[in-house]
């Protein structure tokens, strides 16, 4: 919640101690770089893989291995998933393998993932900004006690060796860099598709460290009752999706998202929204596109009276292509897409429409 | 049931603006509202209470003025509001944050006896960490149930709760036993409005002001930006791109050109996808 008041302590920062580095004599062994692997029912969310692709350059520069923390109950699933973690760079897999694991409850996982932590004692540990991985962070950096920067956008290192977080601040306005200076391990998420997937490497191989799972059934006390599975697996397509339509605010109207839907059922696209457009309730919220809702990294993305907010920047910004469609000519939008055509989104959405469909038609005729 | 909710007063962020020349925050004449995911939160809350009993008590950390957000809840049906408020906490990260607002907690206790459940927000629309209420079920030693779309059942004598979670792919039904952390989904109820006697009342009621040693924090190196293992090093508005959007021509041109100018871009530079596209309206 805290949004760390930035400016102020960046002003206040000066006379700080923790803004230099003096790492306490027990934290130096702490090394290499974790990325928690988020499985649930039997399959790894790619975020996972995403982030063993950025964990794989932040080991190399710091000269380090990478692992990946895999926590699940036992089975084929699992041993695929350590085989997959290879393959996407990781030199090992941390496995805590036992049926109490099988789904996640935020006990077992905190108190499992803080003894790895403690007992090898990882530099960095990364995790998804899924609703499962925020549950587990939240609980793990307060049992280590150490710093948590959500839903970063870009991670570096800097001169010192420490990690060097880049997140939106203020609600999407302005970028601020985060660092754990004095504490370890340093904790980041990052959102699903912020990162690029990394390449698989066929048959690369790594090795397995067991750890035994510390805990009883009858210990814990939440139990699972049930699982519901969604009807329509709608929601998460948006931020996997190919092609992408939006609109912002310059629609005007709940009504006019209809030239945006038309448009992306030509394209066989998923449609999507701005912030403001979910919070003047036209778009229901799992349609939001930026950095609190989904991000996207589709090969087209065409966006139609948005102006192009930082909050929306960060989470279209991994699009191959961005079609920006605005009356200002000044939008901040037109920054950062590619292609743009000033004018009104009423007017151009159905004209594209008319355009794509044409287009795709008569070469089909041809061939 | 002693139901505590934490909720925090945010800048409505629709109406922030950068300053175009020092990329600086203005912030003077922002409004301020309690953050809307708080709503969600208060309002399960208000319903187990009118359901068993017992009462509620908001909880905000923050300046002085935060005192508005806690007279806000008390016009929707909140009956206590305590606001933990000190310059020590100033430039706290949601580590610092948790400590005091956990700490608060533990005070009320002492008032008002064993805390059943609290209720924090999602997340916030500032922040939008999501780390402060994980970090009060931990410290508290609560029975944490995040992204809550239902309370499916409490019973207070066996204190034990069922809830629906969202979880990737479905939901899941959880129970467990009291005392226990919930935030609630966006939607997942209707938050009531205020009644007038309630509005009323939030005028004239006394706030319980806490400070961090009324509120029992005597290390107060736990406290604050001294308390907080992340340090903000630089604050920045993002680069525009070297080269800006290559604009389709549009003066005196008819829509349709207009249109068809940007397919033809379009698939200029992604010739791939034109060739994907065409094979799927095939197999269509």
């Amino acid at each position: 919640m805290s949004d760390k008041a930035a400016p102020a302590a960046a002003a206040a920062g000066g006379n700080r101690a923790g803004m230099k580095k003096e790492l306490p004599e027990h934290f130096k062994a702490y090394k290499h770089v974790w990325v928690f692997i988020e499985m649930e029912r039997g399959v790894v969310h790619p975020v996972s893989w995403e982030l063993l692709g950025e964990g794989r350059k932040l080991a190399d520069k710091l000269g380090v291995e990478l692992a990946g923390a895999l926590l699940a109950g036992p089975g084929e699933a699992t041993a695929a998933a350590v085989k997959d973690c290879f393959e996407y760079g990781a030199d090992l897999v941390y496995l805590m393998e036992d049926p109490i694991l099988a789904d996640y409850r935020n006990q077992t996982y905190a108190a499992s993932l803080t003894d790895l932590v403690n007992t090898h004692k990882p530099e960095i540990l990364l995790l998804g900004a899924t609703n499962l991985g925020r549950d587990l962070a939240g609980t793990v950096a307060t049992t280590l006690a150490t710093g948590l920067t959500a839903d970063c956008t870009e991670l570096a290192i800097d001169h010192e060796g420490s990690l060097a977080a880049t997140r939106p601040t203020f609600g999407g306005t302005l970028l601020c860099t985060i660092h754990t200076l004095n504490f370890r391990p340093q904790m980041a998420t990052v959102r699903p598709r912020v990162m690029a997937m990394p390449e698989r490497q066929e048959g690369r191989q790594g090795r397995v460290v067991p750890h035994k799972l510390a805990l009883e059934e009858s210990s814990i006390i939440t139990k699972i009752l049930d699982f519901i599975a969604d009807a329509n697996i709608e929601k998460a397509q948006l931020a996997y999706a190919d092609i992408v339509v939006a609109g912002g605010m310059g629609l005007g109207r709940a009504e006019n998202f209809k030239l945006v839907q038309d448009l992306a059922a030509v394209l066989g696209a998923e449609y999507g929204c701005s912030r403001p457009v979910v919070q003047k309730g036209w778009m229901p919220a799992e349609r939001q596109i930026g950095q609190t809702g989904k991000t996207i990294r589709p090969r087209l993305y065409i966006a139609a009276g948005i102006s192009g907010a930082i909050q929306h920047r960060v989470g279209v910004e991994g699009s191959d292509i961005i079609l920006a469609i605005n009356t200002d000519p000044n939008a901040t939008i037109f920054e950062f897409a590619h292609m743009g055509i000033v004018g009104d989104a009423l007017q151009i959405l159905p004209a594209l429409t008319e355009a794509f469909r044409r287009r795709l038609a008569v070469n089909r005729l041809a061939g | 049931m002693n139901i505590v909710v934490c909720i925090k007063q945010v800048p409505d962020s629709a109406q922030i603006r950068v300053h175009p020349v020092t990329n600086t925050i203005m912030r003077q004449g922002v409004p301020t509202i309690i953050n809307p995911y708080d709503l969600f939160s208060l309002e399960a809350a208000l319903q187990l209470r009118d359901q068993v009993g017992g009462k509620v008590i908001v909880l905000t950390m923050g300046p002085p003025m935060a005192e508005d957000a806690l007279r806000k809840a008390m016009g929707i049906g909140a009956d206590k509001a305590v606001l933990l408020t000190d310059r020590f906490f100033a430039g706290s990260d949601t580590l610092a944050t948790s400590y005091a607002l956990s700490m608060a907690i533990s005070k009320i206790a002492e008032t008002e006896g064993p805390i059943d459940m609290v209720f924090c927000g999602k997340q916030t629309i500032d922040g939008d960490t999501a780390q402060v209420g994980p970090g009060i079920a931990c410290r508290l030693g609560l029975n944490q149930l995040t992204y809550i779309t239902s309370i499916e059942s409490l019973d207070a004598a066996k204190r034990e709760i069922t809830v629906q979670r969202r979880a990737e792919g479905g939901v899941q039904v959880l129970k467990t036993a009291l005392p226990v952390m919930v935030t609630m989904l966006e939607g997942s109820n209707v938050v009531r409005r205020g009644s007038m006697p309630n509005v009323l009342r939030a005028a004239r009621e006394p706030i319980t002001i806490l400070n961090a040693a009324k509120a029992g924090i005597e290390d107060l190196t736990r406290c604050g930006l001294k308390g907080s293992p992340t340090v903000v090093k630089k604050v920045f508005a993002p680069k525009p791109r070297a080269d800006k959007a290559k604009l389709v021509e549009t003066a005196n041109r008819s829509h349709t050109d207009i249109a068809n100018d940007a397919v033809e871009a379009i698939f200029a530079a992604a010739p791939k996808l034109h060739t994907d596209l065409l094979g799927r309206v095939a197999q269509a």
